[in-house]
């Protein structure tokens, strides 16, 4: 176990100062000292991508990332992605008509790496919106219309 | 109109029924703000943790817990003598010894003996995860090493090291029926197969998990991941508590595809709790979860199948050998599963099976998706598309030819009561699919093949199957549903509220479904055996229908129209000359000492228990029938397996919500290509080498193409509007499609899962196509 250290991130657009010990990964971090829980831990390992969080705008999977590492960070989790009144993204508003979520477990890390997956100033093809979510497991969906709601949101975005 | 009547109502009368409506819980999980098991923390919540066997079989000679306890934080340490009733004994279904039904038992924490490497041996409750972890570390457990047995023919030799004293053999069925040594002798043509499959774990992304505390009234409440709330009975009885005291919560759960169907994480929570007093938080690691729970059995499944030149089958021989692994939890019903679908959506009048299932010391093999009605797909469908090659008859002739329709009686002795759409899911997947594919280069070869199957739905009809639900209006007239159904994903709860919407017409987002409370909501079963929309579907139905006739009856005497003209519609009780709101026609049933609720409990089909020697008119409530075409193509250099199409077709006799069908579809195609191409967890010697996801292969976004579904409604299920169950039939044809596709393209057929790499240029190599040929 590791001494105690402060870390100042802000999560969801709000700054969060905590002391707590320095080996905790980012993943815990959030979940159990500042009480943000929508990435999970499906693994701890880094292959699920369900703890997938954004890091100053980048994909990241929390779970073997330090929150030390962190430190001075922004953090964008699947529940920041919400517009300032709280109603969806487009993203997200097409995974909800485009049915991707089912167990609904592996959805906020499936969010948060198709919005970094939009911030790319190009167009992705099908097969690479699939390539770009090879980090993160879905169980239940079998992918397709995950797919498809990233792509229909490209869509939106290009015509 | 009565519930039948309403039940049966045609496609074009209903409103709400069959929309492609976006869910309400998947809202909650887009937004994020879902608690699953594992979110939810109490103040003062301790941290509980196993101290798992290290070794695969062997007597436990010590073990001391002074350096654990030595340690700050920690709270304790319990071992099995700390148990109130140690022993859990679960029936073997079918098997008797010679004074009473079989029981077979395993320990909560295993005191002098370990079955398999993973097997709890005590429980830790620290106040961190820190100490936890550290305190795990230091229970000092001393094993003297006992000869196992590791695979389940040797297992069944005479003299092989026994893992229960009552010997190796922990059930087996036989299936006699017809003459089959007659039909061996007159048939023109007979192909035999041995079929191998593997260990396959369930891989939710949600581990096990769960949150305890003592509630008020003392009642110990759990809050954990389960298909099961109704396991509260098993924890009253490893506390000795009365079952009134034990309560199970399962909020979302995050996948279950049966590994949630056994307990998991709850006796070890309930008695943290029990004994500290304090809320108990439980988490397995994916590496727990690999390792020690139970997994899809692995099977040894031999075919000999006779047939007539024209291609009708005449017979089948069937010897099947599966792996419990160290204890029984549900190895005898999957069995009795494999056993009754083993001869496929298939009219097979002759038939000889010989089921067996032996205790060993590997992981503990039970429930998962298809529940023993996959392995048998593979085994199935080989043997006739083998007999299509032979004979040269197309696949889907020699399908259509053979296909059981209304009124054939099953090889178990069931006779079929519900329309089989076989041949229309066949035709389905041939339209859809066009022509067939050309290889993308010399050294590739494409292959197409299709794969049918036959997939009850519902619990075996002697388990006298229940479920209830309540339903009731609210003042403001919003709709309240309370049934005690888990949802683990599928839209449980959802098509409950699309159900009541349908019969009182009360839109979508006024009603709201409680769900999963074993002490607030009504019981509603498991969700397993895909029961949930077939039966609590069922008691919503039948509740809601129950309570518009009430609220009908009243509004036709007050206002003097006979009940037959009035409807429900929009939140209002609409007759010819009247419109009468919700909230007005509460008033007068108050007024009428009318309800303003209804709870009913729907009871599933009866039948009587099976023997060893299966004979019976009705093993299972009703199958649903499809067919998977599977596109692909290989390369002949490196073995690889690509799937450039695939195509599934059920009847799911009527679809609540297209949506979640498609899902549900997808989804299990996707699972059973994994378990076709990737997925093994390796057991060597009882050591688990699977240690986590890195070491088990998933299918990736990557790996699999976009699933096509085509959705036949037959309107001919047992459940509300005519749906079957569609949960767990799509998971069991993938792995027959893909390894009759394979065959196709390299003309040699693999028999052994996962298809890997490397046994698909075996196939290669021993068909010719290799680069030295």
């Amino acid at each position: 176990m590791s001494s105690d250290v402060t870390v100042t991130i802000t999560v969801n657009g709000r700054q969060l100062t905590r002391t707590a010990g320095g080996h905790l990964s980012l993943l815990r971090w959030l979940r159990e000292i500042a009480g943000v829980t929508d990435p999970k831990c499906g693994c701890g390992e880094g292959i699920c991508g369900a703890c997938a969080v954004l890091v100053d705008g980048r994909p990241v999977s929390s779970c073997i990332v330090l929150a030390a590492q962190v430190d001075g960070g922004e953090v964008t989790t699947a529940s920041g992605l919400c517009e300032p009144d709280g109603s969806f993204s487009p993203l997200q508003e097409a995974f909800h008509q485009h049915h991707a979520a089912q167990c609904g477990f592996c959805t906020p890390g499936m969010l948060v790496c198709a919005t970094a997956m939009l911030a790319e100033d190009r167009r992705l093809s099908r097969p690479e919106i699939r390539e770009a979510l090879h980090g993160n497991l879905c169980r239940c969906t079998g992918y397709g219309p995950i797919v498809t709601a990233i792509d229909s949101v490209q869509q939106g975005s290009h015509r | 109109m009565s519930a039948d009547e309403i039940r049966r109502s045609k496609i074009d009368e209903l409103h709400v029924v069959g929309q492609r409506l976006a869910r309400g819980d998947q809202a909650e999980k887009i937004a994020g703000t879902t608690r699953f098991a594992g979110d939810l923390v109490y103040p003062g919540t301790l941290r509980a943790g196993l101290v798992r066997s290290l070794v695969p079989s062997a007597r436990i000679v010590r073990r001391d817990a002074v350096k654990a306890l030595a340690l700050p934080g920690v709270v304790e340490v319990l071992f099995g003598e700390d148990v109130p009733h140690n022993s859990v004994w679960v029936d073997v279904p079918g098997q008797m010894t010679e004074v009473a039904a079989l029981k077979a038992n395993m320990q909560v924490l295993a005191t002098d003996r370990v079955r398999f490497q993973g097997e709890p041996v005590a429980l830790v409750l620290a106040e961190t995860e820190e100490v936890l972890a550290e305190a795990c570390n230091l229970v000092e457990v001393d094993y003297e090493g006992v000869p196992g047995v590791f695979d389940p023919d040797e297992a069944l030799e005479p003299g092989a090291p026994p893992v229960h004293d009552q010997g190796n053999l922990l059930s087996e069925w036989r299936i006699n029926t017809g003459d089959v040594s007659s039909a061996f002798e007159v048939a023109d043509v007979i192909v035999e197969g041995t079929y191998t499959t593997q260990f396959v774990d369930h891989a939710y992304l949600e581990p096990e998990a769960g949150l305890g505390w003592l509630d008020d009234e003392g009642v110990l409440s759990l809050r954990v991941s389960t298909q099961v709330v109704e396991h509260y009975r098993d924890v009253a009885r490893i506390l000795g508590l009365p079952e009134t005291k034990v309560r199970v919560i399962a909020p979302y759960v995050g996948g279950g595809f049966g590994g949630k169907e056994d307990m998991t994480v709850e006796p070890y929570i309930a008695l943290g709790v029990w004994r500290t007093g304090r809320p108990v938080r439980m988490e397995w690691s994916r590496q727990e979860s690999l390792q020690a729970r139970a997994k899809r059995h692995p099977m040894r499944l031999k075919y000999r199948t006779a047939a007539r030149s024209d291609g009708t089958i005449l017979g089948q021989e069937i010897e099947i050998v599966a792996d419990s692994g160290a204890y029984a939890y549900l190895s005898g019903l999957v069995l009795l599963y494999s056993s009754v679908h083993a001869c496929g959506p298939y009219r097979v009048d002759n038939v000889r099976l010989r089921a067996r299932c032996a205790y060993t010391n590997n992981p503990p093999t039970s429930a998962f998706r298809g529940f023993g009605g996959v392995q048998v797909v593979l085994a199935y469908e080989s043997q006739i598309d083998q007999l299509a090659r032979q004979l040269d008859i197309p696949p889907a002739a020699i399908r259509k030819l053979n296909a059981l329709v209304r009124g054939d009686v099953l090889p178990v002795g069931q006779e079929l009561l519900t329309d089989v759409l076989l041949p229309d899911t066949i035709d389905a997947v041939y339209e859809r699919a066009g022509p067939r594919p050309e290889a993308s280069g010399p050294r590739k070869a494409v292959g197409r093949a299709i794969a049918s199957n036959i997939q009850s739905y519902g619990r075996l009809v002697w388990l006298n199957d229940a479920a209830s639900a309540w339903v009731g209006f609210e003042s403001d007239g919003s709709l309240r549903v309370r049934c005690g159904v888990q949802d683990i994903g599928g839209g449980q709860a959802s098509s409950l509220a699309q159900i009541a919407s349908e019969v009182l017409g009360t839109s979508m987002d006024k009603i709201t479904v409680h769900f999963g409370d074993s002490a607030l909501t009504p019981r509603a079963g498991t969700t397993t055996a895909t029961r949930q929309l077939f039966m609590s579907g069922n008691a919503v139905h039948d509740a809601s229908v129950q309570l518009r006739n009430q609220l009908l009856e009243v509004v036709a005497a007050e206002s003097g129209q006979p009940v037959e003209s009035l409807r429900l519609e929009e939140s209002h009780v609409v007759g010819a000359q009247s419109r009468l709101a919700i909230p007005e026609a509460l008033k007068l049933c108050r007024r009428d000492n009318v309800p303003e609720e209804a709870l009913v409990t729907f009871f599933g089909p009866k039948g009587s228990p099976v023997a060893i020697d299966l004979r019976s008119s009705r093993v299972f409530p009703d199958f649903t029938f499809g067919t998977h075409l599977c596109d692909l193509e290989v390369d002949l250099d490196t073995g690889q397996v690509e799937i450039l199409r695939y195509i599934a077709a059920h009847d799911v006799g009527r679809a609540i919500n297209p949506l979640s069908v498609e899902g549900q579809i997808s989804g299990a195609v996707v699972q059973g290509l994994g378990m076709a191409l990737l997925e093994e967890v390796l057991v060597e010697e009882g050591n688990n080498l699977t240690a986590g996801f890195f070491q088990y292969l998933l299918p990736t976004a990557t790996d699999v193409p976009a699933i096509e579904t085509v959705v036949l409604e037959s309107g001919a299920g047992l459940g509300p509007f005519g749906a079957r169950g569609i949960g767990e039939p799509p998971t069991g044809p993938p792995i027959a499609a893909v390894a009759n596709a394979i065959c196709d393209a390299l003309g040699v057929r693999p028999t052994v899962l996962p298809m890997t790499p490397e046994r698909v240029l075996a196939c290669v190599a021993q068909g010719g196509l290799g680069d030295d040929d």
